[in-house]
């Protein structure tokens, strides 16, 4: 196996009295590419909000890239710059161009001057497939563009590690796909990735690891091919046959 | 509602009867209204510049004052609270009383009338606009900071970049509010002796006592310059929310 990129040792996180991880072990392997479902409340957001620090986990140990994620600012910053995030809801910028929306962490974040990062930001728009859009505003776009245009600006940071949090449920569904043709062709380039998400289709494609959560703990991690045919727990098997009932 | 109405035109109607009108005095059209109106308007520069003083020095410090709010620090979380209430609970013309006659006794240092009035403003009006400010900040969804938290931006950038542009033109209209309720206590400054408007006015009374022509003077001149400060607003709030893009087609 390759090396070990990501890494989660009894991680814990509560909110208030309600347990959303309880003791989760977890390893992704540089270039992997893991899909985790599960019932909404299972805890898949929590768990990758964990990875780049949105959340604070309470107990047990993350290291990310070779850096433990811990009280020293300077680790945690450090991390996100390294590993990129796409929301169910875009959170583009919308004040700025989506230009603007691109060049501003490179820039910022990892001192690149404008022309570079325009240079960056063009090659990303357009490997999302929309480089006319780049001087509009967010609000001028189709909910599948903006959550492009999401992808192409965490993209710019250049990440070692891409995280979607429920990337298409916010989507009309006839936008769903545009956004997945993305993600599967990021995968196809090697990108390591996790992704929450009940899209069965782009996970039997892409997935190299499933994992199936419930109550705040991984009930269950296979390959597609196990998960999907012969699931070890009558919890997978149940949340299976309702997701691809229809 | 109807009742007051008759009784301001009741009132209206027994003055009237027995009282000569002597607009002459503020009169453009005579020498005498010239020179008094000539005086009377030379407190404007006055009233003015404490206003555009206060107002530029109190927006920055309000914004000082509401970010400890925001943090973590529960020393900063408790002074921003502490300042917020403690000023905003003081009537403007007792800090002023304060500063200018009190501070002196504690510091030495002696201010002359203009200083004390922009200082006592910039205090007052400081601890309202952090509050609008905590307002404005807060009004920006939690989304727009995770984006900019993800995307590696330090808590500075995140502020400057992504969370203050689009806090600002939330909160450009309670600012401008802000602005005019400056301007017009700035005529309290006229207790200390600073020859703004207002202390113009009451001099001007006092050597020809009439006191309806020239006060009805004053607001004019306050409601004049209040309607320069609400197109100014209008016209900023327009400039920068200009692009109806950013809202949708």
């Amino acid at each position: 196996m390759a090396e070990t990129i990501i890494s989660l040792e009894g991680v814990t996180k509560r909110f208030g009295t309600f347990e959303a991880l309880k003791k989760v072990d977890l390893t992704v392997a540089l270039g992997e590419r893991m899909v985790i479902c599960g019932p909404s409340g299972s805890g898949k957001s929590t768990l990758i909000r964990c990875i780049n620090r949105l959340e604070e986990h309470d107990e047990g140990r993350i290291v990310v890239d070779g850096r433990e994620l811990d009280q020293d600012t300077r680790n945690v910053a450090a991390i996100r710059r390294e590993v990129g995030m796409v929301f169910q809801q875009f959170n583009l910028f919308p004040h700025l161009t989506v230009l603007d929306n691109l060049t501003l962490a490179p820039m910022r974040a990892r001192g690149m001057s404008r022309k570079d990062a325009e240079e960056v930001a063009r090659l990303y728009l357009d490997r999302v497939h929309i480089p006319e859009q780049a001087d509009k505003y967010p609000a001028q776009l189709s909910g599948g563009q903006q959550q492009r245009v999401a992808i192409a600006r965490s993209l710019c940071m250049r990440p070692r590690i891409m995280l979607f949090d429920e990337p298409t449920s916010a989507l009309d569904p006839e936008m769903i796909s545009e956004v997945l043709d993305v993600m599967v062709e990021l995968a196809r380039e090697g990108m390591t990735m996790i992704v929450v998400t009940h899209e069965m289709g782009f996970a039997r494609e892409v997935a190299d690891t499933m994992v199936f959560m419930d109550g705040g703990e991984i009930v269950e991690k296979a390959t597609p091919a196990e998960f999907f045919v012969q699931p070890k727990s009558e919890r997978t098997s149940l949340f299976l046959s309702r997701i691809l009932a229809h | 509602m109807a009742q007051v109405l008759l009784a301001g035109l009741l009132l209206a109607g027994c003055s009237g009867g027995n009282y000569t009108w002597g607009w002459y005095v503020v009169s453009p059209l005579n020498p005498q209204g010239q020179g008094n109106i000539a005086f009377l308007l030379s407190g404007m520069w006055q009233t003015i510049s404490v206003s555009l003083l206060a107002i530029t020095v109190s927006i920055p410090l309000g914004l000082l004052v509401a970010l400890p709010g925001f943090g973590r620090n529960r020393v900063g979380q408790g002074f921003n609270r502490a300042y917020v209430e403690f000023i905003r609970s003081i009537p403007i013309l007792p800090l002023m009383l304060w500063v200018y006659y009190g501070l002196p006794v504690l510091t030495g240092i002696n201010f002359d009338p203009f200083t004390a009035g922009v200082i006592t403003l910039v205090i007052s009006d400081s601890a309202f606009e952090a509050e609008i400010f905590r307002g404005g900040l807060q009004s920006i969804e939690r989304g727009q900071h995770e984006a900019a938290d993800s995307l590696g931006l330090s808590a500075l950038d995140k502020l400057r970049f992504v969370i203050l542009p689009q806090a600002i033109r939330r909160i450009l209209p309670p600012l401008g509010n802000q602005f005019i309720y400056v301007l017009k206590m700035s005529s309290l400054l006229s207790v200390i002796g600073v020859f703004e408007l207002t202390k113009k006015a009451n001099e001007l009374v006092v050597t020809l006592y009439r006191p309806l022509e020239v006060y009805s003077f004053l607001i004019l001149e306050y409601f004049l310059l209040v309607v320069v400060i609400s197109l100014f607003v209008r016209r900023l709030e327009r400039r920068m929310g200009a692009d109806q893009r950013q809202r949708g087609r």
